[in-house]
This record gives structure tokens, C-alpha cells and sequence, in this order.
């Protein structure tokens, strides 16, 4: 059960085929798997389905992957950040499906859970309701969303034992936990792994059950909205 | 005299009550953070985190901590961090009391509208929609009239919608308006402005 692989290419070889949907973890430029994301350009993996928040900015994140025309669906919640994203989209190469983001996040969770639909408020007598089910629960209307079983999460932690036991820094959790749980396999990249029994077993925030394969390597983490007070001000 | 942004944002957070868990949107919603006083108020930030902090002092950004805006914040003795999913799930679950959020439009019967233009660039409704589905109370604020001097509070939304049904209240330059049955109720006049005035601007039925 060697779950510990030396660089991204290698711990993606094997399972990466044209065509997949891809469960990638990540809130804007936060948390988001890096070192995958320009293993994936490397392979020339193509026509990809990408269920993420976001699609990156132009020229980093998964905006790389739009760069080299890899991507032909995204399954977002918020696409504002991307000049490429929208030249695509409006030029027809790429398709879109918005996801509210909650749903979003939730149709990762229930597809890890085994679950393969739900009944949400969310965008109840929106455009995202066309097509869904309605079903009235106690005089309310609720609407059917799917759950998201991916073939592949990639999926960025702080840290983790050798046995994909995970822990996560502050906001860099995000969609991690539930892109990792989606996916038939899940290939995390991390800032350092750590010895087995190393960290409290109370603290792991992800099991390593549903990792597969993991990588350290060095991160830039990349800041899209440096915001800042003066000292003078506090 | 209509309330400015700081004054609508100082209105804003007379709503807020000691002890709330509270979701603030971008633009004015954000400013009224600074109005909250001594009440204890949780500041939700729905990439998840409870607790949310100002902005760092220069050279302390953390790339790990950051606010729904992407914009780098602190935390907070009180802070909680946890996953998209769980945040969510308080949303959707009603936990979280209130939330304060702009918008293009607002109908009567408390249908928003505030995550698209149709012909124009689409950027996505982020968390919306699950916000206004969600949350305790939905509290909208906004200028009275866009920039051509067209009223916001309408009979009915002409932009697609974010939430049907799912304003409670709406604090706009002019004025404080409750989402009632048969359409809305003046509540609170801008200081210096009139019924008459906010009438006259206002395509809603005012009840």
C-alpha cells in the first residue's frame, strides 16, 4: 500500500485518459492543486471535464490547462477571473455548466458519499432549476441535483502521513475535502508528508482513506487580491 | 439628504443583533462590518470560515486566508476553519441568521436578481443563490435607482433571478422597505426625504 509517489507525472501515470471528469479542489488561486495542474499540461491529456470552483486566471491554476485548449467543459460556480476562459466560451470551444457554489460543493460531498441525488432550495424558480426535478417537502419546493462521481480528484493539503491521512491550513480547505472524496481516485499534492503517527489522529481533517497517491513538492500560492491595513490603523 | 453607502451600511447593521451569525456580500454589504459596534457578531465567509478578521497588516498575508472576495484576511480568537461543504450545509441549513447582500434588482414579492445580465459577460452566481435559499433573513442593499434614474424595486424582476421569493427586507438610499403580503412596507425614510419622494421613486406597490 505505497501510497507516497515522487513527482506529480509519476503519481498521475496510469490514470489519466482523454475525455475523464476531473474533481479539482480549490476556492480562486486558494488551495488549488499546483503541481497537478501543470502534470496534466505535461501529459496532453485532452477534452476534460473539470469540476472545480473556479478555472484559475489567465496563464495559472487551471487556467493553464485553458492555455493549452485541454479543458472542454467546466462544471463553476464563478468563471469572472479568466480573459482566456471567456474568449472560449463566447467562441463556443467551451462549454459551461454554473453550479451554485453550495450545490457545487455538495454534489462532490454526496458523489463521495455514495449518494446520487439530493434535493436542495438552492436556484428553486432560477434558470438552474430548468430541467430538474421539483419535489415539495412540507409546502416547500425543493429541486433534484446530481451527485459527482469523478474519475480522478486532484486535491491540495497542507499536509500528510504516508498513509493520506490529511490535514488542511485555514482557508486553503475549501473544495478539497469533497473534490477528494468524488473522484475513483485521488491524487493529493502536499507541502510536506509527514511520519505515519505523526499527527494527532483527532486532527486529521481528511482520512486517508479516500487518498490514493501523494506527492510533497514546493508551492507557489499565488495571492489574486492582496488586501492590507496600515499599522497606523489599528 | 439620501444615505450615502456609509449610511446605508451604518442602517445595515441595526439589524444585526448580539450573538448573530452573519453572511456579508461584497461592495456595501462589506462596509458594514465597521457599524456593528460592541454587539457580537460572527462574520461567516462562505469559502469557509467563521470568524472572519480585517485585513492583515502589510507583509503578513497569508495565501492560505482569504475571504469569498479572494481578498487576504485574519482570523479571529473565535475563528473556525472548515471545508466548502460544511459551509454550505450551515447555509442551506439555516444557521447562519442573516445575510447582506446587494443587488441589481428587487420585485415586491421579494424575487432578487443579482448574478446576471443577459447579452453581457457572465461571471457566475458564486454562492448566491445558496445564500439567499439559506439564510435566516435575507436583507438587500442597494441604491433606490441605477444609474439612469430607473427605480430597482420593481413589480416584478426583469434580470434572471438569484432567489424567488426570498427578500425579507431592503435598505436603499432613500429608505427601509419589509417584504410584505401584497407587496411592500415603508418601514424607515431616509432622513430629509419624503414618502412622496420614495414613492416616486419606486415601481413596486408600496402597501
Amino acid at each position: 500500500m505505497k501510497k507516497v509517489y515522487g513527482s506529480a507525472a509519476e503519481a498521475l501515470d496510469g490514470l489519466l485518459t482523454d475525455g475523464m471528469l476531473i474533481a479539482a479542489g480549490g476556492f480562486g488561486l486558494c488551495g488549488i492543486p499546483e503541481l497537478l495542474i501543470d502534470a496534466l499540461v505535461e501529459s496532453g491529456v485532452k477534452d476534460l471535464t473539470v469540476a472545480s470552483n473556479n478555472c484559475g486566471v489567465d496563464g495559472f491554476g487551471l487556467g493553464k490547462l485553458l492555455d493549452t485548449k485541454q479543458i472542454s467543459k467546466m462544471m463553476s460556480s464563478y468563471v469572472g477571473e479568466n480573459k482566456e476562459f471567456m474568449r472560449q466560451y463566447l467562441g463556443g470551444e467551451l462549454e459551461l455548466e454554473f453550479n451554485p457554489q453550495g450545490t457545487l460543493a455538495e454534489r462532490m460531498r454526496a458523489g463521495g458519499c455514495g449518494i446520487p441525488g439530493f434535493y436542495t432550495k438552492t436556484g428553486v424558480g432560477t434558470q438552474i432549476a430548468k430541467g430538474k426535478e421539483v419535489k415539495v417537502f412540507n409546502g416547500e419546493e425543493y429541486i433534484l441535483e446530481e451527485g459527482i462521481f469523478a474519475d480522478l480528484s486532484i486535491v491540495k493539503a497542507w499536509k500528510a502521513d504516508e498513509t493520506g491521512n490529511l490535514v488542511f491550513r485555514k482557508t486553503a480547505r475549501n473544495f478539497n475535502p469533497p473534490a477528494a472524496m468524488c473522484g475513483k481516485v485521488c491524487v493529493v499534492e502536499v507541502e510536506e508528508i509527514v511520519p505515519t503517527g505523526s499527527i494527532d489522529p483527532d486532527l486529521i481533517h481528511l482520512p486517508g482513506v479516500y487518498v490514493h497517491r501523494i506527492i510533497q513538492g514546493e508551492h507557489e500560492k499565488r495571492i489574486e487580491q492582496r488586501t492590507t491595513r496600515k499599522k497606523e490603523e489599528a | 439628504m439620501p444615505w450615502d453607502r456609509n449610511q446605508m451600511a451604518a442602517r445595515a447593521a441595526e439589524e444585526l443583533e448580539d450573538g448573530m451569525y452573519v453572511n456579508l456580500g461584497i461592495g456595501i454589504p462589506t462596509l458594514v462590518a465597521n457599524y456593528v459596534g460592541d454587539k457580537d457578531i460572527t462574520l461567516q465567509s462562505e469559502n469557509g470560515m467563521l470568524g472572519m478578521g480585517p485585513f492583515p497588516f502589510e507583509g503578513e498575508e497569508d495565501p492560505d486566508l482569504i475571504n469569498a472576495g479572494k481578498q487576504t484576511i485574519t482570523e479571529l480568537p473565535r475563528t473556525a476553519y472548515f471545508d466548502s461543504a460544511t459551509s454550505f450545509g450551515m447555509i442551506r441549513g439555516g444557521k447562519i441568521a442573516a445575510a447582506i447582500l446587494g443587488a441589481m434588482e428587487v420585485a415586491e414579492n421579494g424575487d432578487l436578481a443579482n448574478w446576471m445580465i443577459p447579452g453581457k459577460l457572465v461571471k457566475g452566481m458564486g454562492g448566491a443563490m445558496d445564500l439567499v435559499a439559506g439564510v435566516g433573513k435575507v436583507i438587500v442593499v442597494m441604491d433606490h435607482q441605477n444609474k439612469h434614474g430607473e427605480s430597482k424595486v420593481l413589480k416584478a424582476c426583469t434580470l434572471p433571478l438569484t432567489g424567488k421569493g426570498v427578500v425579507n427586507r431592503i435598505i436603499t438610499n432613500l429608505g427601509v422597505m419589509d417584504v410584505v403580503e401584497g407587496g411592500l412596507k415603508i418601514v424607515e425614510l431616509a432622513e430629509g426625504v419624503s414618502e412622496d419622494e420614495l414613492r416616486a421613486a419606486t415601481e413596486a406597490t408600496i402597501v
